[in-house]
């Protein structure tokens, strides 16, 4: 019966504790906006086989698909706290329906870096695990170490000579026969995020700069039939280094 | 005399009330809720289908749609039903290359098979995605001049004056009002219970049978990105629809005579662009195509080996075009072959809740 009491007494406490936390500083839900674009200009699904861009090696290209999946959306304020979320999103530009995404993610108002994991980490890609992914066809197949893709980015090049096709499909690279390697990258953007109640994140995707940074890439050696072609798989990983940033709206 | 009058005017009252009761609404109107039986492959693996919030699915309404569907009443001369073009036996499609109207007219695509259309995520429907729902699909078929050719107000007038439509229409609905909307509404629900989730190959994937070594070599063409690579348009054992439901140009020609998805939208970088079908019961549905050229399975994978062609829209995942096509070996295709077939389910077209109950 004193235990019982105290609880009560106690219960108040906590909550009281709790409240002043809150007065303090409001709670933010985290919404994402997600947006794409070349060189700092801005693609959207109206470019998709019309707007021709020019990459660093000097090919015409024009884009037809882009849809990508990014996950363990994370903040971290000034004192180290963490806050993260292990949900996900396929961005895919053809349906703006996934251009944002309201997370579970709350976080007290105040300044934050945001790390975020493009693909799934070991852990979480898991062969035929998610239905929304399975019915999106997102998934990677089981002989190249399965699980989901990260990237479907296609189109053509050489689009004003004589116009060829190129799919830079990404996921876990295959090695060798039944020999994995995992090649998801946590992106860790170091710029401070001052997240006040009423703004979205938008990460924004720079479309040339898988192209370039570190690695140029030769569209004559890599095109298409790339998901089994490691050496591809590592450059698409490698050059995820500038693709990703963020900005608080 | 005012006292008579009043009694006039209650007993005229309550026989208008009658009248309304009987031939209109039913107060008490309630049909018989149906569950989509949803098999455990797709609740395992995809997500929920998709039914429609005004249109919600009743046996009364199912066993309406199922009769209207095989009724040749719906058809300007009374000769056709929507069975007519999607056979059963064929999956719900037509062995013909292009289904002939009332009149004769002959058709410029081949019939789609009907399967698993509540999974149709993206919710556009015909090779071309001109209607947005399925209830708006089964509008355009009973108007259409080389199909069969009515007018709405001449099918429901027929309906109307059958002696048992207005009372299927009251179980179904609450009215023995008919009209078009309530036709397509209940059709809708019948189509949606036609669920094929039964291959040799969806019972491999529950653990109930064994593959031949034919059968599974071919799944890895299928899934070989350096070989078939079918599966970035049409699926994959966990995605068991087998198809993305969504638009390509497939390298079949070089000009369009049949701009498909461009001729809705009007854009001409959708021309050429057709829906990618399910490869569900490819037994059953020859011809292939959205306009049946290919009237085998062997021609399908030879087009898709040596046959591509190159035009202005076609799809990237066609990516050995200047090639003419993946050149797969004659036994790798033979082993698709075998693959293929075996998601095709017999239990699916002899289902009797599926045939004629008329």
């Amino acid at each position: 019966m004193k235990t019982l009491f105290f609880l009560l007494l106690a219960t108040p406490l906590f909550i009281s504790c709790n409240n002043d936390n809150s007065d303090t500083l409001n709670s933010v839900n985290i919404n994402f906006k997600f947006s794409q674009n070349w060189d700092g200009v801005q693609v959207t699904n109206a470019d998709f086989n019309n707007t021709i861009y020019v990459n660093e090696m000097g090919r015409e290209l024009n884009i037809s698909r882009m849809r990508y999946l990014l996950s363990r959306f994370t903040l971290t304020n000034q004192n180290g706290d963490v806050f993260s979320t292990n949900q996900f999103n396929l961005v895919d530009m053809a349906n703006n329906a996934t251009l944002t995404f309201n997370s579970d993610l709350i976080v007290p108002e105040g300044t934050y870096t945001l790390s975020f994991i493009y693909g799934f980490n070991q852990e979480d890609n898991i062969d035929g695990a998610y239905p929304i992914l399975n019915s999106a066809s997102w998934n990677w197949p089981e002989s190249l170490g399965g699980g989901y893709h990260f990237m479907q980015y296609e189109g053509s090049y050489d689009v004003n000579t004589e116009p060829k096709p190129y799919n830079l499909h990404n996921g876990t690279a295959r090695v060798s026969e039944g020999v994995f390697e995992q090649n998801f990258v946590t992106i860790t953007l170091t710029n401070p995020l001052v997240i006040t109640t009423g703004n979205e994140i938008e990460i924004k995707m720079d479309i040339a700069e898988w192209f370039k940074n570190p690695d140029l890439w030769d569209l004559d050696l890599y095109n298409v039939t790339l998901m089994p072609n490691y050496a591809a798989q590592k450059l698409m990983q490698r050059n995820t280094s500038g693709v990703f940033s963020a900005t608080i709206n | 005399m005012n006292t008579r009058f009043s009694l006039y005017g209650f007993l005229l009252l309550l026989s208008i009330s009658s009248c309304s009761t009987s031939e209109n609404t039913d107060e008490i109107f309630a049909a018989t809720p149906l569950d989509l039986e949803i098999p455990q492959l797709f609740q395992d693996r995809i997500l929920p289908p998709i039914t429609s919030p005004t249109n919600p699915q009743s046996v009364e309404g199912v066993a309406l749609g199922r009769k209207l569907f095989f009724d040749p009443i719906l058809s300007g001369n009374g000769t056709q039903a929507c069975a007519s073009c999607h056979n059963p036996q064929n999956a719900f499609s037509d062995e013909q290359r292009f289904s002939v109207g009332i009149d004769g007219s002959i058709g410029t695509r081949n019939s789609m098979p009907l399967h698993n259309l509540a999974w149709n995520y993206n919710q556009k429907f015909f090779w071309d995605g001109r209607a947005v729902t399925l209830e708006e699909q089964i509008f355009a078929p009973v108007t259409n001049p080389i199909e069969m050719n009515n007018t709405w107000p001449n099918a429901v007038a027929s309906l109307q004056s059958q002696s048992t439509y207005p009372e299927l229409f009251r179980d179904a609905f609450g009215t023995t009002t008919i009209d078009s909307v309530l036709v397509s509404k209940a059709i809708a629900q019948f189509l949606r219970t036609l669920i094929s989730a039964n291959s040799r190959f969806d019972r491999h994937l529950m653990g109930e049978n064994i593959l031949t070594p034919q059968e599974l070599n071919g799944i890895e063409v299928f899934m070989n990105e350096s070989k078939g690579d079918c599966f970035h348009c049409h699926g994959n054992p966990f995605n068991p629809l087998w198809t993305d439901n969504t638009f390509h140009n497939n390298g079949l020609d070089e000009t369009f005579a049949d701009l498909g998805l461009g001729n809705v939208t009007g854009d001409p970088r959708d021309n050429g662009r057709f829906k990618a079908p399910s490869l569900r019961n490819l037994a059953y549905t020859a011809p292939y195509m959205h306009d049946g050229r290919f009237a085998t399975l062997d021609e399908v994978i030879n087009h898709y080996s040596e046959g591509l062609v190159f035009s202005e829209t076609i799809d990237p995942l066609m990516k050995t075009v200047a090639q003419g096509g993946v050149h797969i070996s004659e036994s790798d295709k033979a082993d698709l072959k075998a693959f293929l077939l075996s998601l095709s389910d017999e239990s699916f077209i002899n289902n009797s809740n599926f045939q004629d109950p008329n």
